[in-house]
């Protein structure tokens, strides 16, 4: 229900909000001017991989933070998947507790360096802000980001992580993977006193926060710090240690492991099976990414892995994936870059945020548009693709309305480099190797959704591994479910 | 990191280094592959387990001299360390009892392939190897790929393939008319793979190819190491790298293989060892 007697936006008075915020409260003044928060120019910031955000200044944080009216309710609270104290650390933040704020934040998110600058607020906390039904809700991601910001630059601060050291349980957990869901988990397990082992298939841990995510997006530093700071806490990280490979999960589990946790991602590309889709210059998003990312194309000849970029590069899909390729295509220097997407504007899951960013960057947007086919130049190599318009039909499942071809409108675009970002399922290495674990008919493994245990004894899983694609917040509470749920189990035997 | 424990100059550009990987040594099966990266800055890249010693804890890599990563490699010297190695990846090797199986093979493969023939000779193949090298004096790997196989057919060819006959595929070919052989397995580069299959194909002779295209993760992760076989995408590093060579569409893979062809630094002076396709 709207709030009702509200006065006008530039009033001075205080004002009155009802029903919402549990009867009749009396609340300071609303301040709907939401602080914008300093950006690179877009066509400077088109030709570098260097943070697109720049972040609030104390004096921004506290104007910002200044506009919370501390409403009772606190339905950010309920938007938020980790239910993070957010109007407790925008209280101690505009008090000038920067150290009270960081607690407050970290109680609940370990990882808020990462969630600031990631999460998709708009649909979360940000969405059911009380100030959200007026105009313009509290910029709650970017206040997230700042505390976190002082807190990596006054580490000693804050409290350090060892200051009280756990009792040791002489239990042992392995962790499969160092996303969001793995690193998340650890860190809750160490802090009970249990010796955990990270083991993760690539040669530096994070998941798609190092190999997918760019750097403009999320500074590698900050992850890398987060990974350290799971370290110092007393997890073991194991790289280049692919898991079914190396010990499968049972023979970590009969070699001393008294629990496993699953959060692998889903990390497996999805093509359209389109004629012509292995002609060379067209890449999956998760290949074009790590290339760029993970391996730092964008330094080569400095880094040895290289990219072939073209001028016209079509990215395919309409998630935050192809946001981030198209970015990083314009970025390592092609000159148009589209997006080609299905549906219409409105239905696109990419971050609000990162789809203005990228329209403001000169990204153009394709909608209603679908590949049926790639030409090559009869060197191997793509130079035009097929595509053909779609008009929205009934919704389907996922509530969306359906896209439906046009017949008769096909029509041709010359492009030398494609991106496919239609999705990920999970690699079926885990659950082909381990024993007695049910996967869904999306490969996805199946958990419970409040304890993220498994079917099989021992073990659990959580993140994209058990939801498929998802959010870095969402794979974070899993880590943190699942934690919860092995202490218990462990601490009951 | 992982330790160079020796090292041996094999041939010019070919070397073969032991190096300490225990938990990969543990579980490696013939026919897998691990990704090597030299240091941060590096890239990744597939090269074959040759061999493995479980109780040192090693794995023995034999790679030839190409680009970038397998220069920075060959600088590497004993005591030293690389900074990530993983695997083992791949599916290991089919090994069953097939009757006569003939190897064909070509630089590095001639070692690399020695644990599958090992492995079919355990199984009571007769195993025929035929290995070639394009000079005399890059001959290498012989006395142990002769010692594992009943019989050894070693061909000096030059660098061209435009399809004659000069090298493997002549020996192959007496061989396919002049008694029962009842699989085929290439393994080296991507024209002599490809000339195999066509020597075999008209003999309907079971023909299994070790394809070899770029990778990133080889975890099934990025798809680069996509190939087309029997009409359908496959991913080399997870449902392979052994594929049926008569299904293979090898235009593709060399095509694909060339992608950075021209970006790659040094690429100029740099031919495809056999068929300078491009
Ligand atoms: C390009 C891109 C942009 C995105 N943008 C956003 C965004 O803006 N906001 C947002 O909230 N979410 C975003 N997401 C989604 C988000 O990143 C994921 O939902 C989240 O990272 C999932 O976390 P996870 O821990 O489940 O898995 P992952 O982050 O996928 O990590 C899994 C890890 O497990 C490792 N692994 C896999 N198999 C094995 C094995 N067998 N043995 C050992 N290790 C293994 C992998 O190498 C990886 O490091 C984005 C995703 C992508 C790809
Ligand atoms: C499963 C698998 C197993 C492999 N096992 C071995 C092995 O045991 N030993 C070994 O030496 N190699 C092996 N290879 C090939 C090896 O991965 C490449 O030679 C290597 O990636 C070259 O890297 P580079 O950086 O030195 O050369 P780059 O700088 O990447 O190469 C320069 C150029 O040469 C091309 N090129 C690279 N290698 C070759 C080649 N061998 N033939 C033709 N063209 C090439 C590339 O496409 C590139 O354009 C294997 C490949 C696969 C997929
Ligand atoms: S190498 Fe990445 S999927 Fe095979």
């Amino acid at each position: 229900m709207p709030a009702t007697s509200v006065a006008g936006h530039n009033t001075d008075a205080l004002i009155v909000l009802s029903g919402d915020c549990g009867g009749i409260v009396v609340m300071p003044k609303l301040n709907l001017n939401r602080v914008e928060m300093p950006r690179q120019d877009p066509i400077a910031r088109g030709k570098n991989f260097n943070e697109v955000a720049l972040g609030y200044t104390p004096e921004m944080a506290a104007e910002e933070a200044e506009r919370c009216i501390q409403c009772p309710k606190r339905p950010c609270v309920e938007g938020c998947p980790v239910s993070v104290n957010i109007p407790e650390f925008i209280k101690a933040l505009r008090e000038g507790d920067m150290p009270e704020a960081v607690r407050m934040l970290k109680s609940k998110n370990s990882l808020p360096g990462i969630c600031g600058r990631v999460c998709p607020q708009e649909s979360q906390c940000e969405e059911v802000c009380t100030l959200a039904k007026r105009d313009a809700p509290i910029a709650i991601g970017r206040l997230e980001r700042y505390v976190a910001d002082w807190e990596q630059e006054n580490k000693q601060a804050v409290e350090s992580p060892t200051s009280d050291q756990p009792e040791p349980t002489g239990k042992k957990v392995a962790i499969i993977g160092s996303g969001p869901a793995g690193l998340t988990a650890a860190a809750d397990l160490v802090k009970l006193g249990h010796s955990v082992t990270i083991f993760e298939a690539l040669h530096v841990a994070g998941g798609v926060l190092m190999y997918g995510i760019p750097e403009f997006r999320l500074p590698k530093a900050i992850v890398q710090g987060e990974v350290q700071y799971v370290t110092t806490l007393g997890a073991e990280l194991v790289l280049d240690a692919v898991i079914g490979k190396i010990d499968t999960v049972d023979e970590l589990l009969a070699n001393g492991y008294d629990a496993v946790f699953l959060g692998t991602g889903a990390g497996l590309p999805m093509f359209m099976n389109l004629p012509g889709e292995n002609l060379c210059g067209i890449y999956s998003a998760n290949e074009f990414l790590t290339r760029t990312n993970l391996m730092k194309a964008y330094l080569y000849p400095e880094y040895d892995t290289p990219l072939g970029m073209g001028n016209r590069v079509a990215v395919i899909g309409g998630g935050n994936v192809a946001m981030d390729s198209a970015r990083c295509a314009l970025r390592l220097g092609a000159k148009a870059v589209y997006i080609i997407y299905r549906r219409s504007e409105v239905e696109m899951p990419a971050r609000r945020e990162e789809v203005e960013n990228a329209m403001e960057e000169g990204i153009i947007f394709k909608f209603l548009t679908n590949p049926t086919g790639f030409l090559g130049d009869g060197r191997g190599w793509v130079s035009a693709m097929e595509c053909i318009e779609m008009e929205l039909g009934e919704p389907d499942d996922s509530g969306r309305r359906r896209p439906i071809p046009k017949p008769g409108s096909e029509f041709v675009i010359k492009v030398d480099t494609v991106v496919v970002a239609l999705g990920t399922t999970p690699n079926p290495l885990i659950a082909s190797t381990t024993e007695g674990l049910e996967t869904t008919r999306w490969g996805t493994v199946v958990a419970d959704e409040e304890t993220g245990k498994t079917v099989k004894d021992r073990v659990w899983a959580g993140g994209d591994i058990v939801t498929g694609a998802a959010t870095v917040i969402s794979a974070m509470g899993a880590g943190r479910k699942a934690a919860a749920d092995i202490d218990k189990f462990l601490r009951s035997n | 990191m992982y330790k160079i424990l020796s090292r041996e100059d094999l041939a010019p550009n070919i070397h073969q280094f032991e190096i300490e990987a225990p938990s990969i040594a543990r579980k490696a099966q013939p026919g897998q592959f691990i990704i090597i990266m030299v240091d941060e800055k590096g890239e990744r890249i597939p090269l074959t387990i040759a061999d493995w010693n479980r109780e040192n804890g090693s794995i023995f890599l034999v790679f030839n001299v190409v680009g970038q990563t397998t220069n920075k490699l060959a600088a590497v010297q004993v005591g030293e360390s690389i900074m990530s190695l993983s695997g083992p990846m791949g599916l290991p090797a089919e090994i069953d009892k097939f009757g006569t199986v003939v190897t064909v093979t070509s630089g590095y493969s001639v070692v690399t392939i020695v644990p599958v023939v090992q492995a079919l000779k355990e199984m009571g193949n007769r195993v025929i190897s035929i290995m070639r090298a394009p000079t005399m004096d890059s001959v290498f790997g012989q006395e142990h790929l002769g010692a594992m196989s009943d019989e050894l057919i070693v061909t000096i060819g030059d660098n061209s393939c435009n399809g004659e006959p000069n090298f493997v595929t002549e020996p192959l070919e007496k061989l396919l008319k002049a008694e029962q052989i009842d699989r085929v397995i290439t393994v080296g580069p991507v024209c002599v793979m490809k000339l195999v299959a066509s020597v075999t194909r008209p003999h309907e002779v079971k023909t299994i190819a070790s394809l070899n295209p770029i990778m990133v993760d080889g975890t099934g992760m990025c798809g680069c190491c996509r190939v087309s076989v029997g009409g359908k995408t496959m991913f080399a590093c997870v449902d392979g790298p052994e594929f049926d060579a008569h299904e293979v569409d090898w235009p593709s893979l060399m095509a694909r293989r060339c992608t950075y062809a021209s970006n790659e630094r040094g690429w100029s002076q740099y031919r495809c060892l056999d068929c300078a396709q491009w």
